[in-house]
């Protein structure tokens, strides 16, 4: 820039005052904005990482000195924090891929038949609250003696991954070029053939934003656990609510089994940033 | 030419085998959604007609659940807290989320980094979210206090308070899903065409106009469609809602969500609670359809 000329212009001075006011009102907006989610992220893992003392101070230490990982031996140590990880793992983990296994060819189909009447079907599926299947589902696995076991879990997570995956799936295979599976149909091939050798590899894009939305949203959900699960088959957030908030009132080890709950997700999240927004907007409304 | 004379040859055997085999793609899936969808949706009907308490014997009472929840002073003001709590946590976001966007579609150092910090609330736990803001919340050692006083400005009681309650949850609400509406708003700027501005900046129009008379109609579509999925999941908000504040102080912020969990899960009322199923069903229904609606019209008009 050419500084030393400005000076003597008091306008072209006032202009670039202008200038970076408007740049640091801009800077300033950015921070006010971004502000809450390092907050309160911010302040979990300073929760997690305090002795309770620190913890229970006013007004509140922001910076732990010393850190202590104490508050996550504990929770692994004594609240089973390790079982209910597994836990969690096998649910979701199971459930998606279930949801994978039928979903990703009633996608397929749904795209290929034109088949809108089952979309609208998923979609009122997905508004539905989550809350409203657990009455009738809770009393069949009474009935079947199932309440309590990891099996139940697994068949009610199915109630978000199954509508998550189908919906993607056929939004996804429905962008796809209809001409390759044709030609291939032509050559004798049968819709199967199509299906697994054509349209399969070039949807794996979708498979992988499916999976992962999938995933996350069977681990992030709390309530089927809290109601169907017993004390050694609670998912995370099940458990950490439980077993963290009634059993005992500490907040250290409450943050830190917040922490071990939400990071995996969080990191998943940082895998498919891009392509979330597509899957979500995509999944929520597209009559 | 030849794709159009295939489609045209009368080949009704070929497509109906296809149609078929398509269907067979489907049919795994449909078995899974009749066992875990539709089957607990009739289920959940078959059971608001009875008088039906977990351990005890169901006797048939007709509609009678539905007049009681008519009645119901408690559900009645469940309903009111929903739409106080959903108003809100569609209206502040939408805003916030506009405001975000407009930001975060100007270029600036640091922007992927900093949109993907602002985007992480999105997919965290609710329940872990939820009970770090509780201890937030807390009115002598939580932060939220200690922050305001360093803006010289009084405690609040949060969500201990009959009136703050909801505003309070509200505020969980939207540091939780503004970054969706964001990254809505976002797609849609992205697809703005540059020349409408180009004319209109030659014809000497101010930054605010080219955002109301431009951007805004243009955008309008994408703020529709956050604001369905706004609507749809504030009126099924319940994760923070349960943890932070469990319904009350009292029953101050019970949402229908809540006063049904309570119904089956703490009073094993289930006849009355499948009711208020098919009610909150019909509700959010008959929400989601007006709202497309809109959106269809909102197309038509633009």
């Amino acid at each position: 820039m050419t500084t030393a000329a400005l000076p003597s212009a008091p306008l072209a001075g006032r202009a670039r005052i202008r200038r970076r006011m408007r740049k640091a009102a801009f800077a300033l907006s950015v921070l006010v904005i971004v502000s809450p989610a390092i907050l309160v992220f911010f302040w979990m893992l300073s929760l997690s990482l305090k002795n309770e003392i620190d913890n229970l101070t006013y007004p509140p230490v922001f910076i732990p000195d010393p850190p202590t990982l104490r508050n996550f031996v504990q929770v692994f140590a004594e609240n089973s924090m390790g079982l209910y990880f597994w836990n969690s793992l096998v649910v979701s983990g199971l459930a998606t891929l279930i949801a994978l296994v039928i979903g990703i060819p009633a996608g397929y189909g749904i795209a290929r038949a034109q088949a809108h009447k089952l979309t609208v079907l998923i979609l009122i599926a997905r508004m539905t609250p989550a809350l409203s299947y657990l009455i009738p589902l809770f009393m069949v696995f009474q009935f079947l003696g199932l309440n309590n076991t990891l099996t139940a879990l697994v068949i009610t997570h199915l109630v978000i991954t199954v509508p998550i995956v189908v919906y993607i799936m056929a939004g996804h295979f429905e962008t796809l070029p209809k001409e390759l599976e044709e030609a291939a149909l032509i050559d004798g091939g049968s819709v199967w053939t199509s299906f697994r050798y054509v349209a399969l590899p070039l949807a794996r894009p979708g498979i992988v934003v499916g999976t992962i939305l999938a995933f996350i949203f069977s681990w992030n959900n709390f309530v089927f656990g809290a109601v169907l699960a017993g004390r050694a088959t609670r998912t995370l957030p099940a458990a950490v609510y439980n077993v963290l908030t009634f059993e005992q009132l500490a907040w250290g080890p409450l943050a830190a089994a917040a922490l071990v709950v939400t990071v995996p997700v969080l990191l998943l999240t940082i895998v498919i940033q891009k392509e979330i927004v597509v899957g979500l907007t995509h999944g929520g409304v597209k009559a | 030419m030849t794709a159009s004379a295939i489609a045209a040859a009368p080949r009704p055997g070929f497509l109906a085998r296809r149609h078929r085999s398509y269907y067979l793609f489907v049919a795994p899936a449909l078995v899974v959604v009749g066992a875990v969808i539709i089957f607990p949706w009739l289920f959940t009907v078959w059971m608001s007609a009875f008088d039906w308490k977990i351990g005890s014997v169901a006797h048939f009472v007709g509609l009678d659940n539905y007049s009681g929840l008519a009645k119901n002073q408690r559900f009645l003001e469940a309903i009111l807290h929903t739409f106080y709590f959903t108003a809100l946590a569609v209206v502040v976001p939408l805003f916030l989320g506009l405001v975000a966007a407009l930001i975060f579609h100007r270029e600036f150092p640091f922007r992927g980094v900093l949109r993907g910090i602002f985007t992480m609330p999105m997919m965290a736990t609710p329940v872990a979210v939820a009970l770090v803001w509780t201890m937030m919340f807390h009115p002598q050692q939580g932060v939220l206090n200690y922050l305001l006083s360093l803006f010289g400005l009084p405690p609040s009681l949060w969500v201990y308070s009959p009136t703050w309650v909801i505003p309070s949850l509200v505020l969980v609400e939207i540091w939780h899903w503004t970054p969706l509406v964001m990254l809505i708003v976002l797609g849609g700027l992205a697809a703005l065409p540059t020349e409408p501005y180009e004319s209109a900046r030659l014809d000497g129009a101010t930054e605010w106009q080219l955002f109301r008379y431009i951007t805004l109609p243009l955008i309008a579509p994408f703020l529709i469609v956050a604001a369905v999925i706004r609507t749809i999941d504030a009126l099924k908000a319940f994760d923070t809602i349960y943890v932070i504040s469990q319904g009350g102080p009292g029953t101050a912020s019970e949402t229908i969500n809540i006063y049904l969990y309570l119904q089956a899960f703490a009073f094993y009322n289930v006849g009355n609670a499948s009711a208020v199923v098919v009610v909150f069903f019909v509700v959010i229904l008959a929400l989601a359809l007006l709202l497309l609606y809109v959106r269809q019209r909102a197309q038509w008009t633009g």
